[in-house]
């Protein structure tokens, strides 16, 4: 079966390069578009198959559903859709300068590959995971041995959702302008299974491909789903209580770990071995609210309104 | 393994390609996305060749996909802005294809 | 055990059929509406055979049940998303085929 295998290596392979020259070069943004969000499916069996299941959960959630309700978002947003011609025909010097940045950026590419030292950090990361407190080799480095970069990642979406509310206020209607009545039912339906999910991800991320980044996704793509039913974004509205806050909780919560060990004596971010399962834990969780939060803040394209005085109606 | 060192070094170029050649931000930040994907292709193939499977470029990857999309969804508001503010002044003459 | 997985086997293939009609429709129905038929039809009864199939030939409960949660959320999903697609192309004025 060993052709089959590289027969279906191949044909992905080739299907993505298709669809990646199709999202840049197809006729029209809007198969553009589509071709990317198809790209970002294609890509997640990719990791699937470079035995990379959490890059596939998170690819799918976050790649090809994330990015492609923005992108579609974004699209529908723009000012003059497709008036103009997508490729500049006139830019006769651009070949003679992306080939030969190409060829050096490539080829540094390759040597810093190249030079990567041989077997990677497979064994010392088996060897530690005893003391990680968690099963999942990927969890334990991202949110125990490599946690600052996780802190940096957090603090970096947050700054994604503060610059765009700081562009301006949200000013239009986000439900489609012609609203099915399916669309709200499928909402009120769909959203207990998309809290289910997004549970069951994260707290499958200790022992198995998971955790706060898919979690967060599915439960931010769920709030997507009932802001297109028509919900209204509350976020900034104080009457619902501070949820505001949440978008800063993952971040804080980090920080408060990577310090409050400090004062028990260990490095910063070096959580006591016996504490380090549920440490993980409670970080997972408010990561996870966090970042679904996060990247619902970021779809919104613009602060929502503190009161809701002429909005539409629920 | 090959096929997908091929298919990272052709979507590299690719991403670059569009990158400068498209005219349309919305198709210059789905390069950008196409660029991002190439790099996280090669290292995650770079980790499937040693033996045992080496987890540090998964979360690596991982934290990069979550950065890419926050970078994209702050290009696109940009964009949009951009877009939207230029079309009354003239500014954006040049881009605009006219 | 031998059976239920060649049983299982036999409906993963059994289902590729319809995947097969549902994409040469949508490749080769002339409009959306009936593109959209051929998709929601096609596809949502391939997936239910290929998820039975595959549910049957890991042998275990637990995942077979995952496998037809996936199928039931892919239902509903398919019918609204192929419904709001029409009804947009509706508001916008596209006619059906043949009227």
């Amino acid at each position: 079966m060993a052709w089959a295998t590289v027969a279906f290596d191949l044909l992905l392979a080739v299907g993505l390069g298709w669809l990646a020259w199709q999202s840049m070069h197809g006729t029209g943004l809007f198969r553009a578009v589509v071709s990317f969000m198809v790209f970002g499916l294609l890509m997640a069996l990719a990791w699937v198959r470079l035995d990379a299941p959490d890059i596939a959960l998170a690819e799918a959630a976050i790649g090809a559903g994330i990015t492609g309700a923005l992108l579609l978002s974004a699209l529908s947003r723009w000012p003059e859709a497709d008036g103009s011609p997508d490729v500049d025909r006139r830019r006769r010097w651009a070949p003679g300068f992306w080939m030969p940045t190409a060829i050096v950026l490539l080829s540094l590419l390759g040597l810093a590959a190249w030079r990567l030292p041989a077997p990677g950090l497979g064994v010392e990361t088996a060897a530690a995971l005893g003391l990680a407190g968690v099963d999942n080799p990927v969890t334990a480095v991202l949110l125990n041995f490599r946690a600052f970069d996780t802190l940096l990642e957090i603090g970096i979406l947050l700054l994604g959702a503060v610059v765009i509310w700081s562009l301006g206020t949200l000013s239009q209607p986000l439900a489609p302008t012609a609203p099915s009545p399916a669309l709200p039912a499928l909402g009120r339906l769909l959203f207990p299974a998309f809290v289910l999910a997004s549970t069951y991800l994260l707290w499958r991320g200790g022992h198995a491909p998971g955790g706060a980044f898919p979690a967060g996704a599915v439960l931010g793509a769920g709030g997507i789903l009932m802001l297109l039913a028509g919900a209204r974004p509350w976020l900034t509205s104080d009457e619902h209580g501070p949820w505001r806050w949440i978008l800063a909780l993952g971040l804080l919560a980090m920080l408060a770990a990577a310090v409050g060990v400090l004062a028990v004596g260990q490095d910063f971010f070096q959580y006591p071995p016996a504490l380090a399962g549920p440490l993980i834990l409670l970080l997972e969780l408010t990561a996870g609210l966090s970042i679904a939060l996060l990247l619902f803040a970021l779809y919104l394209g613009g602060q929502p309104p503190v009161r809701w005085d002429r909005g539409p109606t629920p | 393994m090959t096929p997908y060192l091929v298919l990272a070094a052709v979507l590299f170029v690719l991403g670059l390609h569009g990158l400068f050649v498209c005219r349309h931000p919305l198709r210059k930040i789905l390069a950008l996305n196409v660029l991002t994907t190439a790099v996280f292709l090669l290292l995650v193939t770079v980790a499937r060749l040693a033996e045992p499977l080496d987890p540090v470029p998964h979360a690596m990857v991982l934290t990069g996909i979550v950065v890419t999309v926050s970078t994209t969804a702050v290009a696109l508001a940009l964009a949009a802005r951009l877009a939207a503010f230029g079309r009354g002044t003239g500014g954006k003459r040049r881009t605009d294809g006219s | 055990m031998r059976v239920v997985e060649w049983f299982g086997g036999l409906l993963v293939l059994l289902g590729m059929p319809f995947f097969f009609s549902g994409t040469l429709g949508l490749l080769r129905f002339p409009d959306v509406y009936t593109r959209l038929h051929a998709l929601a039809k096609g596809d949502n009864v391939g997936l239910g055979l290929v998820c039975l199939g595959l549910g049957l030939q890991s042998g275990s409960l637990a995942m077979t049940l995952k496998l037809l949660l996936i199928w039931i959320l892919m239902l509903i999903a398919s019918a609204t998303g192929a419904g709001l697609i029409a009804r947009t192309a509706m508001v916008r004025g596209i006619k059906p085929w043949g009227l």
